[in-house]
């Protein structure tokens, strides 16, 4: 992405999560039922949405990456994956806060919900150590593919899951047998929803742009002092190599070489 | 289930609003995080284009790639340990 369109990006969250914050908080009215709490739900609900859409989009990803073997793909997965984690610990803790105030305690094990979103966390977790765990560029991009794809096609599956676990104890947001939200709650909801989905997506702009400029540092490092100028690498859970059309054309990395140290 | 949510009415504002100010609190707070571990790489790769650029002006001056600049040291340093200084990569013909 270009930096007048990660510009663009970056103002139009920042102008998306302004917005929909203060129509939270001076515009969309309290429930009911759960009063000034329930505007935890405009955060919390969008994150835990935004969170499992990008780990199905994620084993889209990786799925290219196996049918065309172009690594850019599996940078893209690789990304998305890890800012869904950190959009994941943003859904469990606000929802354990909501889980305090309105049930009294920050964790309920009986709750599906919960425990399916705890389960789906793990799941993930264990990405970036097997990746971490195989040295082999070609391979750790092959088999980290292969286990997207097979986690994301748990999530839609565990949601759906949940959904017909009874009894229905957490609270569903969107039209139920009982009615769903009102107008104004509604667009307020779909406008955070939106500022979250734009936050998402300039993170993974920011962190794919991050990379591939770190890589032709590297490039360029190697080609101007030298490779043994350079440090090796060394064993890293994240892509490495040419990882896309804007990465240089430089001398290929340092072969059969142990890794003196780890990077993340 | 229901009757834990049964005994637990809306809470008034002044006891919810701790609550809703930490969840988005913990939000902003781990988006700047984030933000803070990225400006720290930038910061190390903004270092590092320095010095490719200190490089690139003794090239420059020197008439002679950095490179070449590099090379009595690694091979000194293979000669200490008794070892063939290993190929390097040479960005000229």
């Amino acid at each position: 992405m270009s930096g007048t369109r990660l510009r663009a990006l970056s103002l139009a969250t920042f102008a998306a999560l302004t917005t929909a914050f203060a129509l939270v908080f001076f515009y969309a009215p309290n429930d009911a039922d759960q009063g000034f709490i329930q505007k935890i739900f405009y955060v919390h609900v969008p994150v835990a949405i935004v969170t499992l859409v990008a780990y199905v989009a994620a084993a889209v990803l990786a799925a290219i990456h196996l049918r065309t073997r172009d690594r850019a793909w599996d940078l893209r997965s690789y990304v998305v994956i890890h800012i869904a984690l950190i959009f994941n610990i943003m859904g469990l803790l606000t929802g354990a806060i909501w889980a305090k105030a309105s049930w009294g305690h920050w964790w309920v094990w009986d709750e599906p919900t919960l425990v399916s979103f705890l389960i789906v966390f793990l799941l993930f977790a264990t990405y970036q150590p097997l990746r971490f765990s195989i040295e082999d560029p070609e391979r750790q991009a092959r088999y980290a593919s292969v286990f997207a794809i097979m986690a994301g096609a748990f999530v839609p599956l565990n949601f759906m899951a949940v959904r017909l676990a009874q009894p229905f104890v957490h609270p569903r947001v969107f039209a139920t047998s009982s009615g769903g939200l009102p107008g104004s709650m509604a667009f307020v909801f779909v406008l955070s929803l939106i500022a979250i989905a734009l936050l998402f997506a300039t993170l993974v702009a920011y962190e794919i742009g991050a990379k591939r400029a770190r890589w032709q540092l590297r490039t360029l490092q190697r080609r101007l002092l030298g490779a043994d100028a350079v440090a090796p690498a060394g064993r890293s859970a994240a892509p490495s190599g040419a990882v896309g059309p804007d990465a240089l054309d430089g001398p290929p990395a340092v072969p059969s070489r142990r890794p003196q140290g780890a990077t993340s | 289930m229901s009757a834990l949510l049964a005994a637990a009415p809306a809470l008034p504002l002044h006891e919810a609003g701790k609550y809703v100010a930490g969840a988005y609190v913990v939000l902003v707070a781990i988006v700047l995080v984030y933000v803070a571990i990225m400006a720290t790489r930038l910061r190390r790769m903004q270092r590092q284009l320095g010095e490719l650029n200190a490089a690139l002006e003794l090239r420059e001056k020197a008439g002679r790639s950095p490179a070449d600049h590099a090379r009595p040291e690694v091979e000194s340093r293979h000669q200490d340990t008794g070892q063939d200084a290993p190929r390097r990569y040479s960005p000229g013909p």
